[in-house]
């Protein structure tokens, strides 16, 4: 298995169609190892992963937790909440305080755009974006495409539809990258407050009408309406957005009928999505993108290139390098 | 005695008033334009330059310059501006009343004048704000602030909101015969944005303002002006959308007016796409259209004024995601070899640049300067135009380095200041 050219995976957008394919066909085989007794690689030994979350995620972070501990790595959970960071600490500061400890993977969520990107410029280390903003979020892609290669055997040529929050969501993003690249076509599907429209520029085929839009479509995709989206300001009331938007037996009846829900988690049952569709396991494949989850992301940390000890310490950045 | 003080000669001389340029020698007495022209004798004993056939204008005068006093003296100090100032060409500096406190009283403003007088070499004209503490609801003492020195108003990138209070103050300016700077921006629309909406920010997951947000402040400012008769002028017009409204009020004859700032005339909305915050301004970059169409309105004269909008950010505010970085770019040091671009890339004539850098703010403030013309103060620039260099931001001598042209090859190194006919800037020799 070769490693990825690139050194970072920031995002979607950087990686090339055999990355993808080289990250999913590894992390079928850490899905099978996963299901086994003994859940260890030594991939990792040695080395230390240091998840560095600037916003609250359970999920994905004990998903990258366990990743980094089967394949042998130390890993350190770092909660930098934005209100505990120090007005006088810049994200570069904290960056270059980690980079002292030496770690040589770095995994980081932060609430802003662009964020992982700047603090990848710099550290020597290698670093996975695990959500920045509403930019990207590369692993839940991939993951999704791998649940996607294994209901359906294959991840192209299948008609995908994202539906819901579309503006404020990096899943969409990631997804929507991913699925283009390799030669999906992607529908998006929401409140037209809620899907910008410049989206048809990637040749999005856009619908605010929800049954038009599942019409025939292999994967429904539903994301997570965030709390404070639901009440007037998006979209006027809860009860609304569900009666026009959220996946029941009805709407979901013009989809093909071997068509499969997936959902990022976490789930507003009776918000985006009926409490009991979510839970039928004959269309309902969210439980197993939990658990390619972890796969994914023991594909992706094995691919990253370990440029530590292949290539030995790096100098430390000069000021000069720490400019903008 | 000879009978000037100093004759710059064998220069091309670039005529904003006259919109020429010919080869010829400038003479100054007493800090004045003496004569222009071919043919001034250079006798024995004269103190003469040899200006080595480079190009000789009206030094630049910048309307809408942050200078971090009071308040933020560590981002920029009238010291360190100044001498930015004259290096890179600017010999009148309008500064703007956004600092910490705003400069929104007469004490403020006389404070402020005193720390210029002390520590400035170039001229510096202030505008205070319009509104106290730039908050758009009280007007600020306007008659006393222009008593004081203040040259215009403006509440900066701030707009006035209440459509009431921006139309009183309007008629209070007018009455007093006030210019009035406004900045074309609904601010409800523009509220956290940080980019132009665009496929570009869509896929960056930027917050972003649809470009029409500027068109809609302007033509509500517009209004307010055809209901009130007051002087306006739009600090910064910077999209294509906004152009016909602006052309429409000119041409009913109201007293409107209106600039645009170097880097949207320079820069567009690709040049963010490494999140580098050094390109994040207010208003965010455009399109490449937008940007197109602007450096067209300057070149038809609608657009009458280029300004750097030099806003100093130290390295603290510019180090952090995108979103929440500081806005703004030091520009002192860059606007002229930047601006030499739209002559070098986009066919504007050197005349037409610098009635935009010179003739027409002067003009638009009402200043003597701005002129290459007998009886204007002998504010002189002489630049190399052939030459190409690259900018090194840790040699700008601003306090901060925040320029978006770093490490990039410019045209347009500036060889020598002059204010009232004394040198206050000689480039090094290479």
């Amino acid at each position: 298995m070769t490693h990825y050219s690139m050194k970072h995976l920031l995002g979607i957008q950087s990686m090339s169609v055999d990355d993808i394919h080289s990250t999913l066909d590894l992390a079928e085989s850490y899905a099978q190892l996963n299901r086994g007794r003994d859940k260890r690689a030594s991939v990792l030994n040695g080395t230390t992963q240091v998840n560095m979350f600037f916003e609250r995620s359970t999920r994905t972070q004990a998903s990258f937790e366990l990743a980094g501990k089967r394949l042998g790595a130390d890993v350190m959970n770092l909660n930098v909440l934005a209100s505990s960071v120090g007005k006088g600490e810049t994200l570069i500061d904290t960056a270059m305080t980690l980079n002292a400890m030496q770690p040589d993977i770095l995994v980081v969520r932060h609430p802003q755009s662009g964020a992982v990107d700047l603090l990848a410029q710099k550290v020597e280390c290698s670093v996975v974006n695990a959500g920045d903003g509403r930019h990207e979020h590369p692993t839940q892609a991939l993951l999704d495409a791998l649940t996607i290669r294994r209901s359906k055997g294959r991840v192209e040529g299948l008609t995908i539809a994202i539906c819901g929050d579309i503006l404020h969501s990096r899943v969409a993003r990631s997804n929507l990258l991913l699925l283009s690249k390799l030669q999906n076509r992607v529908r998006m599907i929401g409140p037209s407050t809620l899907v910008p429209p410049i989206f048809a520029e990637f040749g999005v085929e856009i619908f605010d009408d929800m049954k038009e839009g599942l019409q025939n479509v292999d994967i429904v995709m539903m994301l997570r309406l965030q709390e404070e989206r639901m009440s007037g300001s998006f979209v006027p009331s809860l009860r609304e957005y569900f009666h026009l938007y959220g996946l029941d037996e009805e709407k979901l009846a013009v989809a093909r009928p071997d068509a499969i829900i997936m959902h990022p988690g976490p789930m507003n049952r009776g918000v985006e999505i009926d409490g009991l569709l979510a839970d039928d396991i004959n269309r309902s494949v969210i439980q197993e993108q939990v658990e390619m989850g972890v796969a994914v992301r023991m594909a992706v940390l094995h691919l990253l290139p370990r440029l530590r000890h292949q290539e030995g310490a790096m100098p430390l950045a000069t000021p000069d390098q720490l400019g903008q | 005695m000879p009978q000037f003080d100093l004759i710059l000669h064998n220069a091309q001389l670039i005529s904003p008033e006259q919109n020429s340029v010919t080869s010829g020698a400038v003479a100054i007495n007493q800090g004045q334009i003496a004569a222009v022209g071919a043919d001034i004798p250079l006798e024995s004993g004269q103190k003469t330059i040899d200006c080595g056939d480079n190009y000789l204008s009206p030094g630049l005068v910048d309307i809408g310059v942050k200078i971090g006093e009071p308040g933020e003296r560590h981002k920029e100090s009238f010291g360190s501006a100044a001498r930015a100032a004259a290096a890179g060409g600017v010999t009148t500096i309008v500064t703007r009343p956004d600092t910490s406190p705003p400069i929104d009283n007469p004490e403020t403003l006389q404070f402020f004048c005193q720390r210029a007088e002390t520590d400035a070499t170039v001229r510096i004209q202030p505008i205070a704000a319009l509104t106290k503490g730039r908050k758009g609801r009280e007007m600020t003492e306007i008659r006393l602030l222009k008593d004081a020195g203040a040259i215009a108003f403006s509440d900066c990138d701030k707009p006035v909101r209440d459509a009431k209070v921006m139309g009183r103050c309007l008629t209070y300016c007018q009455s007093h015969n006030a210019l009035v700077i406004g900045h074309p921006q609904n601010p409800d629309l523009s509220r956290d944005a940080a980019a132009t909406s665009s496929a570009l920010a869509s896929l960056m997951g930027l917050p972003s303002v649809s470009s029409l947000a500027e068109r809609m402040g302007l033509e509500r400012d517009l209004a307010l002006v055809e209901m009130t008769g007051a002087s306006y002028h739009a600090d910064q017009i910077t999209t294509s959308a906004a152009l016909p409204p602006l052309e429409r009020a000119i041409h009913d004859g109201h007293k409107v007016s209106a600039g645009t700032s170097i880097h949207h005339l320079t820069l567009n909305e690709l040049d963010i796409s490494k999140y580098r915050t050094f390109y994040k301004v207010k208003p965010p970059l455009r399109a490449e259209t937008d940007r197109a169409a602007v450096v067209e309105a300057v070149a038809d004269g609608l657009i009458t004024v280029i300004s750097s909008m030099h806003t100093p950010q130290d390295e603290e505010s510019k180090r952090l995601p995108f979103e929440t970085a500081a806005s703004g770019a030091v520009a002192l040091e860059t606007l002229l070899p930047a601006a030499l671009r739209l002559h070098l890339n986009d066919g504007l004539s050197l005349p037409t640049l610098f009635r935009a850098l010179s003739y027409h703010p002067s003009q638009l403030l009402g200043l003597d300067t701005g002129r290459l013309s007998v009886g204007a103060p002998a504010d002189l620039l002489l630049f190399d135009l052939k030459s190409p260099f690259t900018l090194d931001r840790h040699r700008l001598l601003s306090k901060s380095r925040n320029t978006p042209f770093d490490g990039q090859m410019l045209q347009g190194q500036v060889l020598r200041t002059f204010l009232n006919g004394q040198e206050i800037y000689r480039a090094a020799p290479l």
